[in-house]
């Protein structure tokens, strides 16, 4: 078994009004410093088999078009564990 | 003939029975849609209702993008078939890249729900040519996620092309540019946030104003007839 992990952030010039809600109750509970907070989302795929070329191609395309949205986020692909041979 | 306008439901589509009422009430018959069709019956245009279809899971109009249905009203907007969005269908059809940009969080972090003033500034889309340039409308607003943003090149291409159909008078969610709607370059395809179909009667509505949207394609398709 293969186990990708996909992280979804808002790009840098997207105001993140839920970072900035989560940054000012850090800051409310006593968190000092705090310059930013970001906000994102995180995938954990887990898929049958080994991973071959073909799939991770498919996973960067499905990554792109649906687990984010270009326009206003930006998305991170790695492979924790390749399966078969590998693991 | 009446002309037959499709009002598509999917899973938590919440405004499909007003759209189809206002539908009805601008004349058309209102012809339902389900989102795991996979063909298209005979429609002269296609409103794609408020909601939070899926439940707006992973993102709103993200999984909406790929139901079956869209398949078919992609290819039926590049024919040129006149298709609006509203709310949650301007974010259905953001993601299905019939029009440019996204819709974010609300700049304030709040569920805005209110009347809201808009200026529409294009008034030859197939859904706003009854209106008049300039002219300025109240016409509810509902959500949470209605901030319009996109990149600095698209704005200055959807502003140089005169594709913002509507603005808003008082920009409530930190939208670029106060858009409230925009229009793809044909000025067949309509997305909006702000809920036309809610202010269609004097009972339940802020104006009827939103009457002249679904007016305005009866006309487009008369004369396209």
């Amino acid at each position: 078994m293969a186990k990708i992990v996909v992280d979804v952030m808002p790009k840098a010039e997207i105001l993140d009004p839920q970072g900035r809600a989560v940054q000012g109750a850090l800051a409310r509970q006593g968190l000092e410093g705090v310059r930013d907070v970001r906000q994102g989302k995180r995938f954990e795929i887990l898929l049958d088999g080994d991973l071959d070329l073909e799939q991770m191609e498919q996973v960067h395309q499905l990554a792109e078009e649906l687990l984010s949205n270009p326009v206003i986020e930006d998305y991170d692909l790695r492979v924790i564990d390749e399966g078969g041979i590998a693991s | 003939m009446t002309a037959r306008i499709g009002v598509i439901t999917f899973p938590g589509s919440l405004d499909d029975a007003d759209s189809a009422r206002a539908v009805t009430l601008a004349g058309a018959q209102a012809v339902p849609l389900w989102h795991g069709d996979h063909t298209l019956p005979q429609v002269d245009a296609i409103v794609i209702p408020g909601g939070f279809s899926y439940g707006d899971y992973l993102r709103c109009g993200a999984i909406a993008r790929f139901a079956p249905i869209m398949t078919e009203v992609v290819r039926a907007a590049d024919r040129g078939l006149p298709v609006l969005g509203i709310c949650n269908g301007f974010q259905v059809l953001c993601e299905a890249h019939l029009l440019p940009g996204a819709l974010a969080i609300n700049e304030g972090r709040h569920f805005v729900c209110r009347d809201e003033a808009l200026i529409v500034e294009n008034t030859s889309t197939s859904w706003t040519q009854g209106f008049v340039p300039e002219q300025r409308i109240v016409v509810p607003l509902k959500n949470g996620e209605g901030r319009y943003v996109a990149d600095s090149k698209t704005l200055s291409e959807l502003e140089s092309a005169g594709r913002v159909a509507v603005r808003y008078a008082d920009n409530p969610n930190g939208s670029d540019n106060n858009i409230a709607g925009i229009t793809n370059a044909r000025g067949n395809v309509v997305g909006l946030m702000p809920h036309p179909e809610h202010a269609v009667e004097s009972l339940t509505g802020p104006s009827l104003d939103g009457l002249t949207f679904f007016t305005s394609v009866l006309a487009d398709l008369r004369v396209a007839s």
